[in-house]
């Protein structure tokens, strides 16, 4: 394919150091992801700013974190690259069957992650009381992971688009080897963003003194 | 392209085929085509804008005035400030961007047609929700700190004194939303929730652009075509789209936080509860500054390509100036809190950024002094784009000049919320972008039309309204200074002010009178207009290199480029002493180019036309209604049906090839087809 | 052919087709409109020069002082850019503009030294801004140790002043001694306002849930101007201030007359009827009188909606947020005004129409007006 492309360059007149070399789409999907970086940037940020602020109401998300329960489920999240990995690994050694299942297989540990966050967000507002309406910093918790949420939720959805597409054809044809690499990327993407957030939100947030 | 064998050949629908009518434009995919409907709907919201301005001009125009209610007085300058920047501006520059970046570069379409599609549909619909407000949006009096206050009919029965009350129901926080006042307890009717929603939108439109443009000016740039040989404009192009890339994201955060205050309750600004409505200041300036940089980079681009041309010289200090615009976006990141100067931040802060704004003199200065270098020793012709271009550069640096007084803290703390601060802004956004966009439509008005517009007229509307912009906006950074607030719908006899404000009020009509004139030039141009032939204007750079009106396969043979101002030295030598000298057989030339262009040597095989673009945008201003109304059930459904409707069309996207097959395309000799991407980016 | 003078403006032909004109007519015709241009900007600058009362131009004491004198060098240091970069534009198409006679340009591409040159001078020029700006930042912002501090809340659309140390509240209208500095120690009951005396100081946010801190001083007594500058809802330009600058043995009478309640009103007496009318109307809801029997004091919870304290309401020389009495207005006249409609006057009021009579209304206006 790389041979493919560099030859229709040639003959469309745009020698390779005129343009990056790299496909349009993937790109496309770097720069989208750019934007996307300062998106969680400033969630974040905006719960770093609220978390440990004293004299809120009801209880702040520090106290009541199940560090044990959220490490499985980051772990889950952590081993779902790995299996983006081996997808996409398989599909250049043109495995289709193996890449259908390592597809299967990052959508269900995406899955299995969302299940974790609905139990965890659960517990929260049954358990101890913490609502989105509670006070900032638990407004701040929920926005944040719950967009996390929302865009492994997106990844789950495109995962499992390719993975019915790679069934329904039997293989997967180079424009969705193409797609298998820009929803790796995004899901890569996903993953690291949640590193970040349980670091920085779950280990090493405390609740003020 | 051999992928296409193996795309789908049939998708749910038939695919659209109409090259002329309506569906022609609904399913376009074209980028001229967008770019001219951009610019249309840009101008009607400039209309739309103006008329705010004049309702508000004519209030002011008398002390203690009774012209307007309060309440419609507040609507008209928060939609007025939204209108202009979110709908006009911003649209504006799209226009320009969509229109003339693939011609700048030599390429045959943007990097992604459909999404290029998608983005302007989802711009219509976000404005047209935006607007929507006016029929269904409501504005309730505030319910005070606890709940207490706010008893039923404080309103007397109009809203208070004046008339046009029903323009009070539409968002009333200014188009900087300052939360609290902005918020649940105070603004308590849905119509800032139509503003944070709509600005929602139309920040996703522009995100997809940017992304888009990116991509276009990093990978099709024509042969030959380098970074620095790419015009200046679409070096802004690019730096812009950058700076959407990375503020966008945080203006989207803000809105998020204050939908879910109004809509759901989290308590991010609700100073009672602990929530900081400094914050949003933080959040909405740290895109703010930059939008200011969105909306005058391009068109300090378009003035870089309109001043060499007239000037019959090359751009003084080419890589001075796109460096400049480089750094301008950089810095513009780092100065946001010297909009909240007044905001008790602390004064090292405050020192900080008034050091950093400060700065941003350095490459504005270098800007300018490099188009007046440009201009020196030039052989100056003064047709009407380059006298929009000459007032861009006098006024821009008017409003240059009154920003540095603001980086002086201490004066900043007397002269924010000020009209100062208003004078200010207009020169660089009126005298500065609006001139320069009017010099971009002069100037590549034979692009889309084929011919020349007007001089006479064209003059006649220059002069009109750089008298009228004086007129009207110098007086304010008197007004400014004697103490004028911003946002006030009344003002005391007392204060003095009133006869500055009638010389802004005649201002601002004379604005609209220049106005009315351009548009008549502009109609009556398209028609009757002088032929313009390939190159009205002895320019410069490769977009003049095809035919006018710009057929819709852009270049028959794209450029092989060969050093800056690529078309000039086609036509022009230079003699012992430098100067230029035209070479014996440039009309030759010029009539070969256009001989080349106008007749392709194989068919061009373009991206057929779309639906999915369409409906897939219309999604999103359905499922927006469902969440402003999402207590009701209806709403609820609303919400589902515009999440089925997108998702819908973007499976129906995924599964439609951006081109149909077509004969001898495994035939690489012949095959011109425009290098867009092997296949289309509906993912991001 | 068009008039001389229109040849200045660029000419209404295009310039292509253009005759050119007799060198000499041009610049004849050139001169006399810039001399007609500096006139007309000259006359222009005459007309209603006289400050107004908001004015920042006439600081009355150190602290606006020292930004008016920040704020004149860098003017006309901005003066001196604004005429080198106007006129060398003018110079330019002035003498550059192609006349058909001199060939083409020579094709400039930039200068090295000239792009360092227009680099570094403005640096070195913001530089030498910025230092006495960041001093000045400094100085202004933090308040002396023995300033008398007052406590400034904002209302949707009016400022309250608490003086903690005599303990009592007023509106509308800060009395300072004269001389010295008044620390105003500001928040916010409700949005954002902004808190705005132009011939005292600079502007300072008033913010829920925060503190800021203004320091204030005139020199001289005298009333001095001020309004809510930042966007604080419905009614927001008519959020007015003043400040009342008396010498401090006035302040101190005027503090120890304020400290005290107000006479209660002898039963029969037209002010006894206002007495009784403030009370029957439920203006105690929300206003607070102190009497001079404090168990009769009419007094508002804390944590309730509280409009202005009205204790000694006749010692204010304006009230409804410093909009009323209007320029000519008699005070009377001005409270009919107000009490007949509140909303009317001032849209979105929390003070309601509470359909008054005209006896009702004249009597309250009495008896308020009793209050020194």
């Amino acid at each position: 394919m790389a041979d493919l492309a560099h030859e229709q360059t040639m003959d469309l007149g745009h020698p390779e150091h005129e343009s990056t070399g790299v496909d349009n789409r993937k790109l496309g999907m770097w720069a989208f992801l750019s934007s996307e970086f300062l998106f969680f940037g400033a969630l974040i940020s905006n719960y770093l700013l609220y978390s440990n602020r004293p004299g809120f109401a009801g209880v702040y998300p520090s106290e009541i974190y199940d560090i044990p329960f959220t490490s499985v489920s980051s772990f889950v999240l952590l081993m779902s690259s790995l299996t983006m990995v081996l997808a996409h690994n398989a599909l250049s050694r043109n495995d289709q069957g193996g890449t259908r299942t390592w597809l299967f297989a990052t959508a269900a540990l995406g899955s299995v992650f969302l299940g974790g966050q609905v139990f965890e967000f659960t517990e929260f507002i049954t358990l101890h009381d913490m609502k989105l309406t509670t006070n900032p910093a638990a407004s701040a918790f929920y926005l944040l992971t719950g967009f996390h949420g929302t865009h492994v939720a997106i990844g789950v959805i495109m995962l499992l688009s390719l993975w019915g597409i790679s069934r329904r054809q039997g293989e997967l044809s180079e424009k969705h080897g193409m797609n298998l690499e820009l929803v790796g990327l995004y899901w890569h993407f996903v993953d690291i963003i949640w590193i970040v957030i349980f670091t920085v939100v779950y280990l090493l947030s405390v609740p003020p003194v | 392209m051999t992928a296409t064998a193996e795309r789908p050949t049939t998708t749910i629908f038939r695919r659209p085929s109409s090259t002329t009518g309506i569906w022609s434009w609904l399913t376009t995919v074209d980028h001229k085509r967008i770019g001219i409907m951009y610019g249309y709907a840009a101008f009607f919201f400039f209309l739309i804008g103006g008329i705010e301005a004049l309702l508000l001009r004519i209030q002011l125009a008398q002390a203690n005035s009774e012209f307007l209610t309060a309440g419609a007085y507040n609507a008209l300058f928060t939609m007025h400030g939204t209108t202009m920047i979110f709908l006009f501006v911003m649209p504006a520059s799209a226009a320009f961007m969509n229109y003339l970046l693939p011609l700048l570069i030599g390429a045959r379409d943007v990097a992604f047609p459909r999404l290029n599609a998608l983005s302007w549909w989802i711009f219509f619909f976000g404005a047209i929700f935006l607007y929507s407000t006016f029929f269904f949006g409501t504005s309730a009096a505030p319910v005070g700190v606890d709940g207490v206050g706010g008893i039923d009919g404080n309103l007397a029965a109009g809203g208070g004194p004046g008339s046009f009350n029903f323009l009070a129901d539409s968002p009333d926080g200014g188009w900087f939303g300052y939360q609290p006042n902005a918020g649940p307890l105070y603004s308590s009717g849905t119509a800032m929730d139509y503003w944070a929603l709509g600005l929602q939108i139309i920040g996703l439109a522009s995100l997809v652009s940017s992304v888009n443009f990116v991509v276009t000016v990093l990978n099709l740039r024509a042969k030959g075509m380098r970074l620095l040989r790419m015009p200046v404009f679409a070096w802004m192009t690019t730096v812009t789209s950058f700076l959407l890339l990375f503020s966008l994201p945080i203006i989207a955060v803000a809105l998020f936080m204050v939908t879910f205050d109004r809509q759901f309750g989290s308590l991010f600004f609700a100073a009672s509860n602990g929530g900081d409505p400094i914050l949003w200041q933080h959040l909405f300036w740290l895109f703010g500054h930059p939008e200011v940089y969105i909306l005058i980079l391009p068109a300090m681009g378009i003035v870089s390509e309109i001043l060499p041309t007239f000037s019959r010289k090359p751009l003084f200090g080419y890589s001075a100036v796109v460096f400049a615009g480089a750094a301008i976006a950089f810095l513009g990141f780092g100065v946001w809190a010297h909009h909240m100067f007044a905001s008790g931040i602390t004064p090292v802060a405050q020192a900080a950024f008034g050091l950093a704004t400060m700065t941003i003199a350095i490459p504005t200065g270098i800007k300018i002094f490099n188009w007046l270098g440009t201009m020196w020793m030039g052989r100056i012709h003064l047709d009407t784009p380059m006298l929009f271009a000459i007032g861009f550069v006098a006024m821009f640096t008017i409003g240059g000049l009154s920003g540095v007084t603001h980086a002086v803290v201490p004066s900043d703390w007397q002269q924010t919320d000020t009209y100062y601060i208003v004078a200010h802004f207009h020169y660089v956004l009126f005298g500065g972008a609006i001139f320069g966009l009017f010099g971009g439509l002069y100037y590549w008005f034979p692009k889309i039309s084929g011919r020349t517009m007007n001089e006479t007229l064209g003059k006649v509307h220059f002069w009109l309204m750089m008298l009228g912009f004086n007129l009207t906006f110098a007086p304010m950074h008197w007004l400014g200074l004697q103490g004028m607030v911003r946002r006030t719908w009344k003002y005391a006899p007392e204060t003095g002010l009133e006869p500055w404000n009638v010389a802004v009020t005649i201002g601002a009509f004379i604005i609209a009178l220049s106005v009315l004139i351009f548009m008549f030039n502009w109609f009556t141009s398209r028609r009757r207009g002088r032929p313009s032939g390939l190159d009205p204007w002895d320019a410069r750079t490769v977009e003049w290199m095809t035919p006018n009106p710009t057929p819709e396969y852009n270049f028959a043979v794209p450029p092989v480029v060969t050093r800056l101002d690529h078309f000039w030295h086609l036509k022009y030598d230079q003699d012992a002493e430098g100067r230029a000298a035209r070479k014996a057989d440039a009309d030759e030339i010029i009539a070969r180019i256009e001989h080349e262009q106008l007749n392709p040597a194989a068919p061009i095989h373009l991206p057929n036309p779309s639906y999915f673009p369409l409906v897939a945008a219309l999604g999103l201003p359905t499922m927006f209604y469902g969440i402003i109304y999402h207590d009701a059930l209806w709403a609820k459904a609303l919400i589902g049906v515009g999440a089925i409707i997108t998702l819908a069309a973007l499976i129906g996207w995924g599964m439609e090839p951006l081109e149909e097959p077509h004969e001898g395309h495994e035939d690489h000799e012949l095959d011109e087809e425009l290098e867009l991407a092997p296949g289309d980016g509906h993912d991001g | 052919m068009p008039p001389s003078w229109v040849k200045l403006f660029g000419g209404l032909e295009s310039p292509y087709d253009a005759e050119p004109m007799p060198r000499s007519r041009q610049r004849v015709a050139r001169l006399g409109a810039l001399i007609g241009a500096a006139v007309l900007l000259g006359a222009c600058s005459f007309i209603g020069i006289e400050d107004a009362p908001l004015t920042t131009f006439e600081p009355a004491g150190p602290f606006a002082e020292k930004i008016d004198n920040l704020f004149w060098p860098v003017f006309w240091i901005a003066t001196g850019v604004f005429v080198l970069v106007e006129g060398a534009i003018l110079v330019a198409v002035f003498l550059f503009r192609d006349r058909g006679r001199d060939g083409e340009a020579k094709q400039l591409h930039g200068s090295p030294k000239l792009e360092v040159l227009w680099t570094v001078i403005p640096a070195l020029i913001l530089a030498g801004i910025a230092v006495p700006t960041t001093a000045a930042v400094f100085d202004l912002t933090e308040c002396g140790s023995d300033a008398i501090e007052i406590q400034v809340t904002g209302h949707q659309w009016w400022f309250e002043y608490h003086y903690p140390e005599a303990g009592f509240d007023t509106a509308n209208v800060m009395v300072i001694p004269a001389g010295e500095e008044v620390c105003a120690r500001m928040t916010s009951d409700d949005v954002i306002h902004n808190f705005w005396i132009p011939a005292l100081n600079g502007k300072r946010y008033l913010i829920p849930g925060q503190t800021t801190e203004l320091r204030l001083q005139a020199d001289e007594p005298g009333e001095y101007w001020g309004h809510c500058a930042e966007f604080c809802g419905l009614s927001h330009s008519l959020m007015r201030a003043r400040v009342l600058a008396v010498t401090p043995a006035e302040y101190e009478a005027w503090l120890s007359a304020q400290q005290g309640g107000a006479p209660v009103p002898v039963e029969g007496t037209p002010e006894w009827d206002g007495f009784q009318v403030f009370q029957a109307k439920g203006c105690t809801q929300c206003h607070t009188v102190r009497l001079e029997d404090e168990s009769m004091s009419l007094v508002v919870a804390e944590d309730a909606f509280n409009g202005p304290e009205l204790t000694h309401f006749a010692s204010r020389s304006v009230f409804a947020g410093a909009i009323l009495p209007e320029e000519g207005q008699s005070r009377v006249d001005a409270l009919r005004q107000w009490l007949s409609d509140p909303p009317n006057t001032k849209p979105g009021s929390f003070m309601p129409n509470l359909a008054l009579t005209q006896q009702e209304i004249d009597s309250l206006i009495v008896w308020l007006d009793s209050n020194e």
